[in-house]
């Protein structure tokens, strides 16, 4: 075993190809590393297609009246932007690629787990995918619901609203599976001395975020399995005329959907500070508070459901409770904001790509945080319940904040995790461009969801066009920008620039394994006596 | 968790043996009671000897009694979880 | 060359994945456990909305049931989960025989629990009880959805024999070809704590769906 490592110990993860050769390299290895890379290719490429929708939906906005989708087009086309980006870019996101990456490297761990089951959840991802994009070519067309699939729309309509619950159905499955696999890796496999204190903290939000993935998943998964049934057997669960109750539907949707986000954004704000800690060359503020912020979010994050349905027919008292308790889950949110700012404070702080991106995060969550807390409050959200002012509050904590995030994270680990180096200024550039278009994209929508536009209409009234027109001419530099991005990565490939083991002089473990690092992760794994973040403060 | 192989202990087959005899028992015990008029409480004397049962299944047929307690910590959580998420929306629907 | 440094990183893989962690795959077997338990949560949740909402029909509805078939699969599941857990105690005092027998009755058991759903609900099918029958059109809205609850919960209950009965059919080969033995017995293990689990919802699914008439 030694004198194998010390032969193989230089061979990097991606020239190691295990005695198989081209597509079968990934598609069959247990790696953690290349399933990282498979989850990676796979969401970008869905990434892409949702966000081509949206721009797709921004351009029939861009004027009233009908531009060039029919209105049942338009239906269809929310829908599938909202599946396609919640199911198979946000949720996975962080967490499937580089949680699979880097999590083990982080605790000093050879994989995960579960290697096969590990590989099993990204098949099941595209076995979902597949299900999801095959509505646009099987049965009367996508499904028109919104991503929501309410019943009794969702049981009643003709479009294939079937296959896209099968397809959520079995997402869900792969996200369970990868919340396994973390909890037991991060119980089972932490290096010694690698005790749960002197765990990265995006170690900690993976963890926090597996509770949610494996508890309220199924949820969701049973919620679908009856919409399934209604739609095959004609079994009214949740359909008035056959004695159910709509409302129903609705609690268990958001019993999961909820706890949802807190999926999509808690590995969000576990980049975000290992990135702050590692650009501002200080040990992180309120280590410990951070990690049982994330705790508490996702325990907190489990009882504020029915915020989404205040409008719904909901009892008086229910309503006043999940109002309140919604307000309780913005404290360990301002926590982490509150201690990622300390930590800049006074740091030597170097103004990179990675950095730019956090800090694109932090401005950008605070805004969709406050922004929530509106919607959270009983009297302002029957006001704004189902306008366009909701859609930009979503765009700006799951784009702006998780959307962020997850570019933050590319940039800070794609030297670690190719061995080459990006282009820092075009990096740079593409980041401003994307900022700005995304607050022209989706500020005027703010502005205009409190003048009372209606969300998930293809047409609107005259006063509404100025907002709307503007926010369209937003979605195109986003779309510039994101396109320099994703250009300037590719461009690395082309260049090959060599990168060096540790480019940000980060302290957390992934920084002192081999730039790529070997199958195995470490030579030898490593004792671990000092915390995560212990730099030498100036 | 503790880092040993395995739960080594051995549950032996007289004990098995009761524990199968008690879930009989509180099987019979609540076919029969069920016969019994106690209006409102029906509900409730029922699911309390399922909670009985299924607590004897946990602790000796699924061997949380003598594995890692932080299993049993586990199952807890998720019994509250799965508390919040009937109370939240009982509240809803018992106070319409 | 490549091809040799590859292959030994493989014998490399394989010693990671040969170092066995039992204790990681129970956690792991649990918290698979804990997501068919919220599973089934969500469809308890549903029944007692509705059973609050419908209080009446829901009793109406559970009176037409067949108490004694309940009661039978009650103690025939029961029984089994006794059969697999002893099944461990024997296999853990090297009576791989034992173990592999009482496996057997399991799977017998589950067979016959299967047997009485079938009639069970075939006798209801023969009534019209069915969703899009004729006695169950009639019905008003709480009954249906006592019936409609009662197929959805008991049918995927029944799914779950079926998948823990074949879990425990390939088990007891493993036992039978020395896979599992007195000191390695993890699948074993895990197999059992699925079948207990079907056991422990079904605990619950015969008093809220036979006893509350």
């Amino acid at each position: 075993m030694t004198e194998n490592n010390s032969t193989a110990s230089h061979i990097s993860y991606l020239e190691e190809t295990g005695g198989r050769s081209g597509i079968f390299k990934w598609i069959l290895s247990t790696d953690h590393k290349r399933i990282g890379l498979l989850y990676l290719y796979s969401i970008a490429t869905f990434f892409i297609v949702g966000a081509a929708l949206g721009v797709m939906m921004r351009l029939e906005l861009m004027n009233p009246g009908q531009q060039f989708v029919k209105p049942s087009t338009y239906n269809s086309l929310f829908t599938l932007h909202g599946v396609i980006m919640i199911f198979l870019f946000i949720i996975p996101g962080i967490p499937a690629v580089f949680g699979n990456f880097m999590l083990p490297i982080l605790i000093g761990a050879k994989d995960v787990a579960f290697p096969r089951v590990n590989l099993l959840s990204w098949y099941l991802y595209v076995i979902g995918a597949i299900f999801a994009l095959s509505t646009l070519v099987f049965g009367n067309g996508p499904a028109d619901t919104g991503w929501t699939f309410y019943a009794p729309y969702s049981v009643n309509t003709e479009t294939n609203v079937s296959m896209s619950v099968m397809a959520a159905f079995v997402l869900g499955f792969s996200s369970i599976l990868t919340g396994l696999n973390f909890i037991v890796t991060i119980h089972r496999m932490r290096a010694p001395g690698m005790t749960w204190f002197k765990m990265p903290l995006f170690a900690w939000s993976l963890y926090a975020t597996a509770w949610i993935q494996l508890l309220a998943t199924p949820v969701i998964g049973i919620t679908l399995l009856m919409i399934f049934a209604e739609r095959l057997l004609g079994v009214g669960l949740f359909d008035p005329s056959l004695g159910g109750d709509p409302i129903l539907y609705q609690h268990m949707f958001w019993i999961y959907s909820h706890p949802a986000v807190y999926v999509m954004v808690l590995p969000a704000m576990g980049v975000i500070s290992e990135v702050v800690s590692t650009f501002s060359q200080r040990k992180i503020y309120g280590y410990k508070a951070i990690a049982y912020s994330s705790l508490a979010i996702a325990f907190i994050g489990y009882f504020v459901w029915g915020h989404h349905m205040f409008t719904s027919g909901m009892s008086g008292p229910a309503r006043i409770i999940f109002s309140i308790l919604t307000f309780l889950v913005a404290i360990p949110s301002a926590v982490k904001v509150f201690n990622w700012i300390a930590t800049l404070y006074g740091g030597s702080i170097n103004v990179k790509a990675p950095l730019l991106y956090a800090l694109g995060f932090i401005f950008l969550f605070m805004i969709g945080g406050l922004t929530g807390l509106i919607l959270g409050a009983l009297a302002t959200d029957v006001h704004l319940h189902d306008t366009v002012f909701v859609v930009g509050h979503f765009h700006y904590v799951m784009f702006g904040g998780t959307g962020f995030a997850f570019m933050a994270a590319i940039h800070y680990w794609f030297p670690k995790m190719y061995g080459i180096n990006y282009n820092m200024k075009r990096a740079t550039s593409a980041f401003w461009t994307i900022f700005f278009g995304f607050n022209v994209m989706y500020f005027p929508m703010m502005v205009v969801g409190v003048m009372g536009m209606p969300r998930r209409y293809f047409d609107y009234l005259p006063e509404f066009h100025i907002p709307n027109f503007i926010s369209t001419i937003g979605s195109w530099i986003l779309s510039v920008g994101l396109l320099m991005m994703i250009g300037n990565l590719i461009a690395a490939f082309r260049k090959r620039k060599k990168a060096v083991d540790n480019p940000w002089n980060g302290k957390t473990l992934e920084w002192s394994v081999n730039t790529p690092p070997t199958l195995l992760n470490f030579d030898e794994i490593p004792t671990i006596t000092k915390g995560p973040y212990e730099y030498h403060e100036q | 968790m503790s880092k040993e192989p395995h739960t080594n202990h051995i549950v032996s087959f007289s004990n098995q043996l009761k524990v199968w005899i008690a879930l009989l028992l509180l099987t019979w015990l609540t076919v029969t009671i069920a016969y019994i008029d106690f209006g409102n409480l029906t509900l409730s004397i029922a699911l309390l000897i399922a909670v009985v049962k299924s607590t004897i299944v946990l602790a000796y047929f699924m061997h949380l009694k003598f594995d890692s307690k932080i299993l049993t910590v586990f199952l807890i959580l998720v019994i509250v979880i799965f508390a919040v998420f009937i109370g939240l929306t009982f509240f809803d629907y018992a106070l319409r | 060359m490549s091809s040799s440094i590859s292959n030994s990183a493989i014998t490399a893989v394989h010693q990671v994945d040969e170092h066995r962690d039992d204790g990681a795959s129970k956690l792991g077997m649990w918290l698979f456990l804990f997501t068919e338990l919220i599973l089934f949560g969500g469809l308890f949740l549903v029944y007692s909305i509705y059973r609050l909402m419908n209080p009446e029909a829901f009793a109406a509805g559970s009176s037409h049931l067949d108490v004694s078939i309940g009661a039978i699969n009650t103690i025939v599941l029961i029984t089994s989960s006794a059969t697999v857990a002893i099944s461990i105690t024997a296999i853990q005092l090297k009576r791989k025989k034992l173990a592999i027998n009482l496996l057997l009755v399991t799977i017998l058991a589950a067979a016959i629990f299967m047997v009485n759903k079938y009639f069970e609900w075939g006798h209801k099918f023969e009534l019209g009880l069915f969703p899009g029958g004729d006695a169950f059109n009639v019905l008003e809205g709480g009954e249906k959805l006592f019936y409609v609850l009662y197929y959805f919960m008991t049918g995927l209950h029944g799914l779950h024999v079926i998948i823990g009965a074949a879990l425990i059919g390939w088990v007891a080969w493993e036992v039978k070809v020395g896979k599992q033995t007195h000191d390695n017995f993890a699948f074993l293990e895990n197999a059992g704590l699925y079948w207990h689990l079907v056991d422990l919802i079904w605990i619950f699914l015969f008093p809220l769906m036979y006893l509350i008439a």
